[in-house]
């Protein structure tokens, strides 16, 4: 069921804390621009920095959200917004501005303390690297990007500081760049998301043009707000969708190249070439969730026209691309070997669960389940990162073993989040984020398919989370050398994130529903009425049923047994063309490869073609009759012009030689001449004086 | 034909016959005797239009041809000396072979 | 036309004749004299007695010497090797028919206008003195003045040359 969205009332005067909220990404930003600034060798400057700046964010972000819940707890629906005009041209004008409610205050808190985690764990994992400063540069750098994502009110702010998201990404994905799988893996995720990213600003191009504003609230006339909307729901555009429609898939596609959903997934899990605190807070905690947090941004948009508890086009298509992007990842991961790699396959799949959220239940259900996730995912990721650490990094699966007794304390921490993950029932934060989903999902009004579906996927959830800690943590070593625990810092991080993972789930219970009332600004009621509805107990029980079967399953097969390397798995040998295919990825690289890479491939040389021969030709065409012309030029000159003139001479010169040779030396040759000359002086003046 | 038109005729051809000899003849000397022919003749000519011509008392013919003679003799001794010159200089009186002046 | 015209007129021209064809140098200066005796004749034919002493007198008397002594100093009398007509005679000899042709066309044409006979004129040595020194003296002085400066020319033409002082200082 969609929640009806309350309106907010916007306040005349922003608040401090509203004021100040720009300070929030500007502040690691600035870092970022410092520790550029600073030398290789100064470490503890550049993590000092970075810490620090994202330390101070995390207390600006507590502080707005004890602003926004001190404002819920007084019954006000707290929405403010600082907008300004960047750009003025003519009469129309581009505003940016930021905007501080219950959303992006959650969503605050939660990228700068997951962050904070995670810079410090960084300190100790990436202590043997040698470019330390850079990483932590990127690191700040991506935060400040993050935090602008989340904090922007307007959709053009939301794509630059996306794009800047985009391109630290890329940095730290390629971060060892030295190794060619790394640098085209950065090259896979910048395009990708690219592709992404042109619908994206389509959608946003459109919605300017329509609506001429791009700030989501505006005191009344933001996109998001009512006038606009209706305006947009009364275009129609193409294929029976309205232009709300319209725009809001187009707004999907770039959500879905960001958060990974089914064809544009084939970046999340080669990005695993970057280090795992890059995995865990981009790959896992809050990129890819900008996406997610994007349609909860624009629900208002995605939702404009639905009838009550009815759906819209756009949230239909979200719904199905979410829920196949859950199963299909989360069949390839029960056949990877990397420890990286099935965590990668199970964020994709975990985001498809949260699109699906989204759009069958609207934007509480989604981002509870982002919040959770971010958590136990980090959680998760910092803990392989703890055990490649362990095991000198050692990534494959089959290689490992045993490490509950030499790595007790990573194993506890990273128990807490399979079970999290899996949705142990109860205990568990993620438990209670997936039975949001799969509630919403039992009421949908469009089809039952989604429900089945998302059920399924928390079955091989479970399994293949079991499979995984089975091999690495059960059994025996079959590694080399000797397996240690990671050091303190790196390990603290991961106790408190455990920690919140047991401990979120209870802000979202249906007895307390917390989190969904402080988002859509309703009271929050501590009621056991929700306990009384049979299809309540119905879910749960599916829930845990499904979990039972997934872990026993999993233990069955691989829970005594540690496999060598060499030999084939359980379930390879079981039915070894099903796995294939799923270790293969279902190939859908390999269509990329076959159909839109060989296109770029021959397109790029047909129009090297076209430029060298048509382009080129042109040229070299105007240069060859230049040339010609030339030459022409100069063959007559040489003939013609030099030839006549050197002829002229010649003939000069000859005549002038004949002409000498009147002049012999000799007396009677002169006196002939004189003689003959009278001769004919004396008939000329006989007939002249005759006639 | 009137006596005056022999008389002319004679001295034409005399003339021409010196000046043929003036203009093939190798030798120098021999130049100066077609000169001299020629100069007769043009002599014979002066003499022939005085006697048949309308004032023969005012001698006018005559003492042009006694000057002419005195005239004659006088370039045909520097002339003749002027040939010994050249013989001495050139040990030859060969015209052909005098094209010292040639272009 | 009488008979001795013809016959004098014909020794004349032979002579002529003689004097441009022969090889022999001297046999040509000879034969000029015979063209001067010739003329002379033709002139005491023509009542100019004075005139045709005088061209017995100074030419075949002077010139005709003069001509033989050259002839003699230049060692003339020798047959040259490569004949005595210039290679190029033809066209000489052209030129010289033009120049009788045009002559004989022209006496020949005007004929008609020139009056046939007139009275044999007495001219007498006294009347040629007294127009030599009257009407003529002008150019009877310039004449001498002529033959003086052909006479010193001539000296100094055909003079031996000394041979240069500085010849023989550098013979030394």
């Amino acid at each position: 069921m969609i929640e009806q969205s309350i309106p907010f009332t916007s306040q005349e005067v922003a608040s401090t804390a509203a004021q100040l909220l720009w300070l929030i990404p500007a502040v690691p930003i600035l870092a970022a621009g410092i520790i550029s600034l600073l030398k290789q060798p100064m470490r503890k400057l550049s993590a000092t920095f970075a810490i620090g700046s994202l330390g101070f964010s995390l207390l600006l972000s507590l502080f707005a959200f004890a602003h926004v819940v001190t404002g819920w707890m007084h019954g006000l629906a707290v929405r403010e917004t600082v907008n300004f005009t960047w750009i003025q041209v003519g009469n129309s004008a581009v505003e940016l501005g930021w905007v501080l409610d219950p959303l992006s205050a959650i969503m605050l808190v939660m990228v700068t303390f997951v962050g904070l985690l995670i810079f410090i764990y960084s300190t100790g994992y990436m202590a043997h690297d040698e470019n330390f400063t850079r990483f932590f540069c990127f690191l700040s750098l991506f935060a400040g990007a993050m935090l602008g994502v989340v904090i922007s009110n307007s959709l053009l702010l939301l794509f630059m500081c996306w794009e800047l998201v985009g391109l630290t990404s890329y940095l730290l994905i390629g971060f060892w760049y030295q190794k060619p799988s790394a640098a085209a893996a950065a090259k896979k995720a910048f395009l990708t998301t690219r592709v992404g990213d042109v619908f994206f600003l389509l959608g946003i191009v459109w919605l300017f043009a329509q609506t001429g504003t791009l700030l989501f609230y505006s005191g009344g006339d933001g996109s998001m707000e009512q006038s606009a909307l209706a305006g947009l729901l009364a275009h129609p555009a193409a294929f029976g969708l309205t232009a709300a429609g319209a725009i809001g898939l187009l707004i999907f596609a770039g959500a879905a190249g960001k958060s990974g959903q089914l064809p544009l997934h084939v970046w999340l899990p080669d990005a695993m070439e970057g280090p795992t605190p890059v995995s865990a807070l981009i790959h896992a905690a809050t990129m890819v969730a900008a996406g997610v947090y994007l349609i909860a941004r624009v629900y208002p948009l995605m939702q404009a026209g639905a009838l009550a508890g009815g759906s819209t086009t756009a949230l239909t298509v979200v719904t199905w691309v979410g829920a196949s992007t859950a199963v299909f990842a989360a069949l390839i991961a029960v056949a990877q070997n990397d420890i990286k790699r099935i965590l990668a396959y199970s964020t994709v799949s975990q985001l498809g669960y949260m699109m699906a959220g989204l759009g069958m239940g609207g934007v509480a259900v989604g981002m509870f389940h982002l919040i959770t996730h971010a958590f136990f995912k980090a959680l998760l990721f910092m803990g392989a990162g703890s055990v490649i650490h362990g095991c000198h990094e050692e990534q494959d699966i089959r290689k490992m073993g045993g490490l509950k007794s030499d790595m007790p304390l990573t194993f506890a921490t990273y128990g807490i989040g399979m079970l999290a993950l899996s949705g142990f029932p109860l205990l568990f934060s993620g438990f209670w984020s997936k039975d949001g989903i799969l509630e919403a999902a039992q009421h949908w009004s469009v089809a039952r398919t989604p429900f089945y579906m998302l059920a399924f996927g928390a079955l091989l959830t479970a399994f293949y989370m079991t499979r995984q800690v089975s091999y690495v943590f059960l059994g025996h070593w079959r590694g080399h050398g000797q397996a240690h625990e990671s050091p303190k810092v790196m390990t603290w991080p991961l106790v408190i994130l455990a920690i919140f993972a047991i401990l979120l789930g209870v802000i979202g219970t249906p007895i307390w529903p917390w989190f969904q009332s402080f988002l859509s600004g309703q009271g929050a009621s501590f009621s056991f009425a929700s306990l009384t509805e049979p299809a309540l107990w119905i879910l749960w029980g599916t829930s845990a049923a499904v979990f039972i079967v997934g872990l026993s399953v999993g233990l069955s097969l691989y829970g005594g047994r540690s496999p060598k390397a060499t030999q084939p798995d359980v379930l390879e040998s079981a039915a070894p063309l099903p796995w294939r295919w799923l270790h293969d990825r279902l190939y859908v690289d390999e269509l990329y490869g076959v159909t839109v890479i060989a296109f770029y491939a021959w397109a790029g040389r047909a129009a090297d073609w076209f430029d060298r021969r048509v382009w080129g030709g042109a040229v070299s065409s105007v240069a060859w009759a230049f040339r010609g012309w030339a030459g022409l030029n100069r063959f007559l000159d040489t003939y013609w012009v030099d030839g006549s003139f050197d002829k002229g001479c010649e003939e000069i010169a000859t005549s002038g030689g004949l002409l000498a040779r009147i002049q012999t030396g000799r007396v009677q040759t002169y006196l002939r001449i004189l003689a003959g000359a009278v001769v004919i002086l004396t008939v000329i003046l006989i007939w002249s004086s005759r006639a | 034909m009137t006596p005056l038109t022999g008389y002319l005729m004679v001295a034409a051809l005399l003339f021409s016959i010196g000046l043929a000899g003036a203009l093939t003849r190798r030798n120098a000397i021999l130049v100066l005797i077609g000169i001299e022919l020629m100069l007769n003749a043009a002599n014979l000519n002066l003499i022939a239009f005085w006697r048949y011509g309308p004032h023969p008392e005012a001698l006018t013919g005559m003492m042009f041809a006694i000057f002419s003679i005195a005239v004659a003799a006088a370039e045909a001794a520097v002339g003749l000396g002027l040939v010994i010159q050249i013989h001495r200089h050139a040990h030859t009186t060969d015209l052909d072979q005098m094209n010292r002046m040639k272009g | 036309m009488s008979f001795a015209f013809y016959l004098i007129s014909a020794i004349s021209v032979a002579g002529g004749l003689a004097a441009v064809l022969l090889k022999n140098t001297v046999h040509c200066a000879l034969a000029l004299t015979v063209v001067f005796a010739g003329l002379a004749l033709l002139f005491l034919q023509l009542d100019a007695q004075f005139a045709g002493f005088a061209q017995i007198l100074v030419y075949i008397g002077a010139v005709a010497i003069l001509v033989v002594f050259a002839i003699l100093l230049t060692k003339g009398s020798e047959t040259p090797k490569d004949g005595v007509f210039s290679k190029t005679w033809l066209a000489g000899l052209a030129v010289a028919a033009a120049v009788f042709a045009v002559f004989g066309w022209t006496v020949l044409q005007s004929g008609a206008v020139l009056p046939h006979q007139t009275a044999t004129p007495q001219v007498t040595v006294a009347q040629i003195g007294t127009a030599l020194m009257g009407r003529y003296v002008l150019p009877l002085e310039i004449v001498a003045l002529l033959l003086t400066a052909a006479l010193i020319g001539a000296v100094i033409i055909a003079m031996h040359e000394k041979p240069e002082n500085n010849e023989e200082e550098v013979a030394k």
